[in-house]
């Protein structure tokens, strides 16, 4: 290198990092359409008083497909297992309910996610060493492997008969569950909007730039050092805790819970769901589970073949049109809007 | 003559029903219309429709309005929703239907709050009444069947040993749970006791065969859910050589459907089953039954068990209706009404005992053998009456 | 009990004939993974759809068993074509998930579609009579339709590897699931290649949804209720390995058998746990490449 170039290095290192800091910084920041899902939420409390049972268990997967944004719209990696997490966090909270007696809701769905978090770690730590079919394959196995250990244990797990009668405290001790289940639907919402402010952070912050770095070209993070590893199980265990928590609000909201929360059928959907909607957009979970859920419950009532007809289509036509799902729709066709305003 | 029979109705129903307005009673049907199970529901289903068709005169000049939903999978979620939904925004006066066990349960502590009657039509885990007094099963428990068949396989068959084979889930656990208490009670001895697999896959039976043959035993007790698994089972049976070497296989209706077993071939031949209900069953209330069902659905459409319970179940739910008059907006009134009811159906005699809330029925032992027209068929080859459920009367377990 | 010989000679044979089923099943799949990179979870939709123009071939027009399988097979083999042409074609460049997600799309469609059609209820075929009865061997007598799928089996590995390694045809699959570029500029028309390959490995699918009938009975479900045991095998086996393929199929086959035979309580546990031994030591399967 000239001596002239070796010169400039100091202040144009310094323009890039305050460049590369700004960035960062202005896409923490909220922009408004990001209160719209938020709105329609609270919005559907009043509207749909009525349908808050169904709510709540739109909220359940949408922090479920939250949690697989995490791993697979940032991270890239791919499982079909991650109901696995779900399932642990569904009974953690089941459990320390019936034998321990832990029944206030708030601590036991934080018990869970941690209970789930930490199998993420050690399960993550063997398996994220390898991609591709590997990865995949592994995924499924432990997820499998959770489910048939606990058919060898019914009596602790109750089967596919599940524990029943489950009984969690009145929110703050003062609010109880009705019949409607609005009290479930608000909880549901709390806790999801809790959980989507750090995933945010997370996604926002150098760690998240990193992560993208993986999922984009492997070898050039590895080549400049970064602990590809390291960081990969971390994301991969932060993805189940936060998986354990929406398993745990599922066994709150139902109080009841049976082994076919580790079904291969939950790993496959939520991941079909978070495909609809978009991947890596964090509110591609959003819209992913509400138009599947809504869409699932409008269709089964008129005919169940012709559901499942529709979601095998409408899959095949996202793959061929539509590959950054439905939130990609509304960034193309507003950045083609865009172009055409311009003259 | 017919006409004066309905004009007398009518005038009847003019005086006593007087000034009674005609209601029409929402009733709320959650059965599995999608998936791998929708066969199940469907069975169930047409037989609550010819009900309905056949008897809607009988409540004039009330009417049913039935709302169907999808019952899911058996994870118990979707069937909390949907019944949830049912009560809350439909409004529905009663619900009914629910193969799987785990809807039944998960729906307990829903019911308990909406005090809303439920009408179980099929899932039979024997403990599932005692989670609700607004509960009614009009199906089976898992006992019925077994435990008449242990005293059976041990007095009457002169079985004195015995395997036993399930698949491995809840109804299994429990069937071979009840015929074990009976088998051992009256002398008998199980000497082998195998979990066969998932219900949601059906597994290859060959190796559960071969082990059950290796242990010698004088009859085989198996449990399998009704479906794809029967026909698999039955056919390693066959295969494996069990039937040749002289060990005889013996469960409840679900190891020979009627609807899959005509394709169950030669092996099927001297299986003894224990059920409340089978086709070819000998009496008036059935035999009318088949023929509408026949004439509404086809020849080649059966009744099987699943049916018959959900043709009684319609029948005492319109009974009901008929002894509140129309008016069941009092759920304990609701349950009063269908404690003690009894009728002679397609399963013969059967009764909603008051103490408990579920059915008292005939079981009957059943031999599949060749008609001479070619087909298999079954014929009953003993009767043991008016059985309750026995897991409730000792006390097991959940059951106390 | 009998002779602990008696029951090794048992379980190795059951678990043959349940190995050759996978066997004939996964092949395809695993070939067309291997040569086209292309993970095609349709698969067992292709599977399933050969094993209802079996039903429907021989209950409804009386076209005996054996030659139902082979027309069943060839037919789902050609109707493969059209998919492989128009629809995976566009999809070779795209990413594992993209692949995933379209052809479980498919298998979807492709349930209610036959769900429509045939109804949820479970599906059995008439076998012959020499199909339908036993071989016996003085100490123990073997199903005959066990023994048929072992030889069915055996015979497709016969065929097969002389294709593979025998024939130009073969040769052309093997350089060019190679090195795909230079089996490319030494001539190969590679994308036909490619449409026969999966034309193969569909009809292949077909024949052992048809052999599946008699085992585990037929529903449309049946697209992807075994579907997850084919991709253990394939992945086991390692992609585009024919003998990775039947050392999965055989390891998996003996050993869920006699693991059933011997500890019924584990349910499924020993096909996991080799999925998950294998996978961690040799993460591209027995014969798969890195």
């Amino acid at each position: 290198m000239a001596a002239s170039e070796t010169m400039a290095v100091g202040p144009m290192r310094e323009q890039v990092r305050e460049r590369a800091a700004g960035f960062l910084i202005s896409r923490h920041h909220y922009r408004w359409p990001e209160a719209l899902p938020w709105l329609i939420a609270i919005a559907c409390y009043f509207v749909f008083p009525d349908r808050m049972t169904f709510g709540s268990q739109v909220l359940v997967m949408v922090m479920f497909a939250l949690s697989l944004d995490l791993i697979l719209g940032y991270a890239g990696i791919v499982s079909l297992g991650h109901a696995a997490f779900f399932g642990i966090g569904a009974y953690v909270v089941a459990l320390g309910s019936l034998r321990l007696g832990w029944s206030e809701p708030i601590s036991g769905i934080i018990a869970a996610g941690v209970v789930a978090g930490i199998f993420g770690a050690v399960v993550g730590w063997f398996m994220l060493r390898y991609r591709g079919l590997t990865l995949l394959m592994l995924t499924i196995a432990f997820a499998a492997t959770l489910q048939e250990s606990g058919n060898l244990r019914s009596d602790i797990t109750g089967g596919y008969d599940g524990l029943p009668g489950l009984t969690f405290d009145p929110l703050f001790g003062l609010f109880d569950y009705d019949l409607y289940g609005r009290t479930n639907y608000l909880y549901a919402l709390a806790a999801l909007a809790v959980v989507f402010y750090f995933v945010r952070r997370i996604v926002y912050s150098p760690f998240g730039q990193a992560l993208t770095g993986i999922r984009e070209n492997v070898r050039r993070m590895h080549a400049i050092g970064s602990p590809v590893h390291l960081r990969l199980v971390t994301v991969y265990a932060i993805a189940a805790a936060i998986a354990g928590v929406a398993g745990a609000l599922f066994t709150q909201t139902n109080a009841y819970v049976t082994l076919t929360v580790f079904d291969f059928d939950n790993s496959a959907k939520v991941m079909v769901i978070l495909i609809l909607g978009g991947t890596g957009r964090l509110y591609g979970a959003f819209f992913g589970a509400a138009v599947y859920m809504i869409l699932e419950d409008y269709f089964s009532k008129l005919s169940p073949t012709f559901w499942q007809f529709g979601i095998g289509l409408l899959l095949v036509l996202a793959v061929l049109f539509a590959r950054r799902g439905v939130l990609g729709l509304f960034e193309d066709s507003s950045a083609y809007l865009g172009k055409r305003k311009k003259p | 003559m017919k006409i004066f029979r309905w004009l007398g109705l009518a005038a009847l129903a003019l005086t006593v029903g007087g000034t009674a307005q005609a209601a029409t009673i929402k009733i709320g049907v959650v059965l599995p219309f999608s998936g791998p199970n929708a066969d199940l529901g469907h069975q169930i289903d047409k037989a609550f429709d010819l009900y309905v068709k056949l008897h809607a005169k009988d409540i004039a000049p009330h009417k049913v309005q039935i709302i169907k939903r999808d019952e899911g999978p058996p994870t118990g979620a979707v069937a909390k929703t949907a019944a949830t939904e049912l009560i809350t925004n439909d409004k529905v006066k009663l619900l009914t239907g629910f193969v799987f066990s785990p809807s039944a349960i998960a729906l307990a502590p829903v019911i308990n709050k909406a005090k809303v009657p439920m009408v179980i039509a099929n899932a039979g885990t024997a403990w599932i009444t005692k989670l609700s007094p607004y509960y009614v099963r009009l199906s089976f428990s898992m006992w019925h069947p077994a435990y008449p068949m242990g005293l059976y396989a041990a007095k009457t068959l002169g079985c004195k040993t015995a395997a036993v084979a399930y698949t491995d889930f809840p109804p299994g656990k429990d069937s071979v749970l009840a015929f074990k208490t009976a088998f051992e009670k009256t002398g008998g001895k199980e000497v082998l006791s195998i979990p066969m697999g998932s219900p949601a896959q059906v597994p290859d039976f060959t190796p559960f065969m071969q082990r059950v043959k290796d242990a010698h035993p004088d009859c085989l007790y198996a449990f399998i859910p009704s479906g794809a698994h029967a026909t698999g089972l039955m056919k390693a049976y066959g295969e494996v050589g069990l039937k040749k070497a002289g060990i005889k296989l013996i469960g409840p209706m679900d190891l020979v459907p009627d609807n899959k077993l005509q394709d169950m071939g030669d092996a099927a031949i001297g299986t003894i089953v224990m059920s409340h209900y089978a086709v070819d069953l000998d009496n008036a209330a059935n035999k009318a039954f088949v023929a509408a069902w026949h004439k509404e659905y086809g020849a080649n459409s059966y009744p099987d068990f699943m049916s018959s319970q959900g043709w009684d179940t319609m029948h005492a739910i319109f009974d009901t209706i008929k002894k509140l008059k129309g008016n069941l907006s009092n759920p304990t009134k609701v349950i009063a009404a269908l404690e003690g009811w009894s009728t002679n159906g397609p399963r013969g005699h059967v009764m909603i005992d008051p103490k408990t809330r579920d059915i008292v029925q005939d079981e009957r032992a059943m031999e599949v053998y060749r008609k001479p027209d070619g087909m298999l068929g079954v014929k009953v080859i003993g009767t043991t009456k008016a059985v309750k459920d026995e897991c409730k009367i000792l006390g097991i377990g959940r059951c106390k | 009990m009998p002779h602990v010989a008696t029951i090794v000679v048992s379980i190795l044979f059951d678990g043959l004939a349940y190995a050759m089923f996978l066997f004939i099943t996964s092949v395809g799949l695993s070939v067309t993974m291997g040569l086209m990179g292309f993970v095609n979870l349709a698969h067992g939709a292709f599977a399933m759809c050969g094993g209802f123009f079996v039903v429907s071939l021989t209950r409804s027009l009386g076209v005996p068993f054996v030659p139902s399988l082979v027309i069943a097979a060839t037919a789902v083999g050609f109707i493969s074509i059209p998919f492989e042409r128009y629809l995976y074609r566009q999809l070779y460049k795209s990413t594992d998930l993209e692949q995933v997600l379209l052809t479980i799309g498919l298998a979807f469609m492709s349930i209610a579609t036959f769900t429509y059609f045939y109804g949820p209820i479970p599906k059995s075929v008439p076998l012959p009579d020499w199909l339908e009865g036993h071989i016996n061997l003085g100490f123990r007598a073997f199903p005959s339709y066990r023994a048929f799928l072992i030889v069915v089996g055996a015979g497709l590995i016969a065929v097969l590897w002389y294709a593979f390694e025998r024939t130009n045809i073969g040769a052309k699959i093997r350089a060019a699931v190679d090195n795909r570029r230079m089996a490319e500029s030494v001539g190969i028309n590679v994308d036909r290649l490619f449409t026969l390959t999966f034309a193969l490995g569909s009809g292949l699918a077909a024949l052992g949804g048809g052999l599946a009938i008699q085992l585990f009975g037929l529903t449309p479900s049946f697209a992807v209720l075994y579907l997850v045991l084919f991709l253990i095998v394939v992945a086991v086996g390692g992609l585009g390995s024919l003998k990775g393929t039947l050392l999965a199929a055989l390891v998996i086959g003996i050993i869920d058998t006699g693991g059933k035979y011997a500890f019924p309580v584990a349910g499924n546990l020993f096909i996991y746990a080799i999925t998950v031994v294998v996978l961690l030591i040799r993460p591209a399967g027995f014969y798969g490449r890195e």
